[in-house]
């Protein structure tokens, strides 16, 4: 039963780092902004301008 | 007179492919798109020259228009001033320069793609970043290759104009968000659950199958995990608790870290000298509940400011005329006697004499009145308002902080921070709270003492101290202000904070600001006397005032709603007199007396009058009244039922018999108040123990606002600018303020209510407690309950009542 001791001690490091990293990320500001990033996120990165519905050629 | 030229109504539905809206005067066409002026297609060309047409597939005609962009060069010039743009940057190395920019169009998904995509419209720029809920963007530019000037300038190209005020140049330090509550509540949430995770064993009685080994070290670890709880987490209580005692009186705090000084010392004392299991999970989950009860009555609204003064609306620079030259200085360099130039749409930074020019000044965001008020050579200016029309020269009468307008905050009332007088509920309770559970440990101590048992009386003492920690009664409060808090912003009403509901709970008299208030420019009520209009004549008229965006032309364009406008070339408009055109040969006016060569008196007050003549002949007259907000009367005299109702209004008092027909005798009139009496006056009324609310709308009530026990600024738009205030409401629900005010009533009510649960939580502990039976699982076990109950009977119920009430729409 003694492994428990070993346990507790890698739970509690463990835990411990991931209520760091939370303050780390608050610090950031990664908690700042909950909105745009998700919009963000949905913009494609194009390569290619061209491809639209619209053709744009630039005659006037 | 024949067939009207009618515009062609197939062309005219067409929408701009930029802005969306209806190109109603001209349509440019380019490749296979519409514009609707020339500003919509030049931003569309730069986009479309730089491959980021991508921004149109976003949303639909994502862009704003840009018929009202102002064309100006050098009206950015300030930002070459070094002092200037040391202020406004966040941060500069000799590689880059971080700015961030107010930019209140950000509304959809293209601005953000585009703003983000700067890059590729300059070499210069490197990012930018956008908040969309602040309406914020961050950008980071290579100062050698692109200047700050430029920046913005570019920004305004492609629609996005920056707003930048007076008060981003003071900004004191930057809001620094405040984020140690979170790291708090983290903190005591991480220690909450292992203590629960390590105090598990002790409930069973399998545990002591584990020894005392396991008992122990899970002790232990209690205690460590403790520590920071105890000493970080917790401060806040200690800290304020400490101030009320200073100051001689108990709020809730004082019995909060008395409970939490007494679990900390007792588990201490029971676990390194009894050898038993302490209370210190107890300990952080009073933590983790209350902190948690903090962070939900601290609900704020990003996009709103309640702090706001005079200089979140004042521009950072002027143009300032010396010797015929034109420099532009930051305001703060302003002095009296300089000679200044105010452009069409600037705004005028001081108290000034006009020296040459028409004015034409437009104090809506002062006063709520919108149509603009024309003032002669020689006359004095105030500060604030908005020049429409022709460039002015000014002579500047007073600094920009010592105007009519602006002295207003030079007076006491903002130099203060507001005390809350009024206590609230829950400090009134807890002081008795505190003084009963005292009394009764001490009781419990004195009585086992004298039975002889010394021990168990120290026992039943912090026994009772402990059980009767006051978590359900402290957290009742913040959950039901910060539900109502919830319920209110659905509604589009909008508090600074939960505060506000209590001392809303408490109002006995009620102020209104009459300009804006209300009244409202939407409701304007037109009248046209004269002879009989043709349908061809109001065509004619309808083809004139769409053109203008003057507030009355707006006004008889809404009023003939439905007639088809005629299209009229080469329409002039005399800034601050109105428009004449030609059509068929003959000039056609609209305007005012003097310029349509009418009599000046035919109904001067009480509104705005606006003549109709063709060849000099005058046909007729419009006469334009802003007109009451819808319901507003059913508001007042429901309001009126359980307060007193004020009127202050800075309006000549020729209103006074017409709003007396609507509001009869019992509301209290009071007209001519400029901003400075329109605060005496509040402070005379809580000078004579009032408990005042204000509502207000422009600039000149922001003094009234202050001094009042609640101020609430009203407005169309509640992103737009509005003074600082307790609240902020959408002028929209205004018919709903009496039952936003019986719902802070309701919301004391729930709170008592919530008090009376948690008082029973703790007749039962102490009931217990006083015989000595407390044990650790019995803590573990009520503290939760009677916490998690709290929150929700109050979340509950506040929720049904706000349904109930129809100021919500769902229950949830």
């Amino acid at each position: 039963m003694e492994v428990i001791f070993i346990l507790i001690a890698i739970s509690l490091v463990l835990a411990g780092s991931f209520l760091f990293l939370f303050f780390r990320a608050v610090k950031g500001g990664q908690f700042d902004d909950n909105h745009t990033p998700a919009i963000r996120i949905l913009f494609e990165n194009k390569t290619v301008t061209k491809d639209k519905k619209v053709p744009s050629t630039k005659s006037k | 007179m024949t067939k009207i030229n009618k515009v062609d109504t197939s062309k005219a539905r067409a929408n701009c492919f930029h802005c969306g809206e209806t190109c109603t005067e001209e349509i440019i066409h380019l490749e296979d798109k519409d514009f609707c002026c020339t500003g919509c297609k030049l931003v569309y060309e730069v986009l479309n020259e730089n491959d980021l047409c991508n921004y149109y597939d976003l949303a639909d005609s994502p862009g704003t228009n840009q018929k009202n962009s102002k064309s100006k060069d050098n009206r950015f010039d300030y930002l070459d001033d070094a002092d200037i743009i040391r202020k406004l940057i966040d941060f500069q190395n000799q590689e880059e320069t971080h700015i961030t920019f107010t930019i209140p169009l950000i509304h959809c998904a293209s601005c953000i793609w585009l703003l983000e995509n700067l890059h590729k419209l300059h070499s210069g720029i490197i990012s930018g970043r956008v908040d969309f809920i602040k309406k914020k963007v961050q950008v980071k530019f290579n100062q050698d290759q692109i200047n700050l000037k430029e920046v913005v300038k570019l920004l305004s190209k492609i629609g996005y104009e920056p707003t930048l005020n007076l008060s981003d140049i003071d900004k004191k330090s930057d809001q620094v968000t405040d984020r140690k509550l979170i790291y708090k509540l983290a903190l005591a949430g991480f220690c909450f659950g292992n203590m629960m995770l390590f105090s598990l064993p002790e409930y069973f009685a399998e545990a002591e199958l584990l020894g005392e080994e396991f008992k122990k070290t899970f002790n232990y670890l209690n205690v460590m995990l403790a520590l920071p709880v105890f000493f970080y987490a917790a401060t806040d209580y200690y800290k304020s608790a400490w101030l009320s005692i200073k100051n001689k009186a108990i709020n809730m705090d004082v019995p909060i870290a008395l409970g939490i000084i007494t679990l900390f010392f007792y588990s201490l004392y029971d676990i390194f000298l009894l050898g038993n299991e302490g209370y210190m999970d107890t300990l952080g989950g009073l933590l983790f509940f209350l902190l948690i009860g903090k962070f939900y009555q601290q609900k704020t609204f990003d996009t709103l400011s309640f702090d706001r003064d005079y200089k979140s609306y004042f521009p950072v620079a002027v143009t300032k005329l010396v010797r015929e030259e034109e420099i532009v200085i930051p305001l703060i360099k302003l002095h009296v006697g300089d000679i200044i130039k105010v452009r069409n749409e600037e705004l005028i930074p001081s108290d000034s004499i006009l020296l040459e020019g028409e004015a034409y000044i437009d104090y809506s965001f002062v006063t709520g009145e919108e149509v603009p008020v024309a003032k002669k050579r020689g006359e004095l200016i105030y500060a604030g308002g908005r020049q429409k029309g022709n460039a002015l020269v000014l002579a500047v009468q007073k600094s920009p902080s010592q105007g009519y307008l602006t002295d207003l905050w030079n007076n006491d009332v903002f130099e203060k921070d507001r005390t809350d007088s009024l206590e609230s509920l829950a400090n009134k309770i807890s002081g008795k709270f505190t003084f009963t559970v005292l009394l009764i440990a001490f009781s419990a101590l004195a009585f086992w003492a004298y039975q002889g048992q010394v021990s168990l009386g120290v026992l039943t003492f912090t026994s009772v101290l402990i059980i009767t920690c006051p978590c359900a009664l402290a957290m009742s409060t913040p959950f039901t202000l910060g539900n109502t808090l919830r319920v209110f912003g659905q509604g589009k009403f909008y508090l600074k904070n939960s505060n506000t509901i209590e001392k809303m709970a408490k109002i006995d008299t009620v102020i209104f600001d009459k300009t804006g208030t209300l009244t409202s420019t939407q409701n304007a009520s037109v009248e046209y006397v004269g002879e009989k209009l043709s349908l061809e004549t109001k065509a004619i008229i309808k083809g004139m005032v769409s053109q203008s965006t003057h507030a009355l032309s707006n006004r008889i364009n809404a009023w003939l709603d439905g007639i088809q406008a005629v299209k009229i070339d080469a329409i002039r408009e005399v800034a601050g007199q109105g428009l004449t055109c030609f059509y068929k040969n003959q000039e056609i006016k609209l305007g005012s007396a003097s310029f349509v060569g009418a009599e000046e008196s035919v109904r001067s007050f009480g509104g705005n009058v606006v003549f109709y003549a063709v060849e000099d002949v005058v046909f007729g007259y419009f006469f334009i009244q802003s007109g009451l907000r819808n319901g507003i009367r059913e508001v007042v005299s429901k309001i009126q039922e359980e307060n007193k109702v004020h009127f202050l209004s800075g309006d000549q008092d020729h209103e006074r018999a017409n709003l007396k027909d609507v509001f009869g005798d019992g509301v209290n009139m009071n007209f001519n108040q400029g901003p400075s009496d329109k605060l005496a006056y509040i402070n005379k009324l809580n000078s004579k123990g009032a408990n005042t609310l204000m509502i207000g709308d422009g600039l000149n009530d922001a003094g009234a606002l202050r001094e009042s026990q609640v101020g609430i600024a009203v407005t169309d738009k509640v992103t737009n600018f509005s003074p600082a205030s307790d609240a902020i409401m959408d002028a929209s629900v205004m018919e709903k303020l009496p039952a936003f005010m019986a719902f802070t009533k309701s919301s004391r009510n729930i709170i008592k209510a919530s008090f009376g649960l948690s008082f029973t939580y703790n007749a039962v502990g102490v009931f217990f407690a006083v015989q000595g039976l407390v044990s650790p699982v019995f803590c573990a076990i009520l503290m939760p309950i009677s916490s998690i109950s709290v929150v929700l009977f109050t979340t509950f119920t506040t929720n049904y009542l706000a349904y109930k009430r129809g100021l919500k729409d769902k229950i949830w």
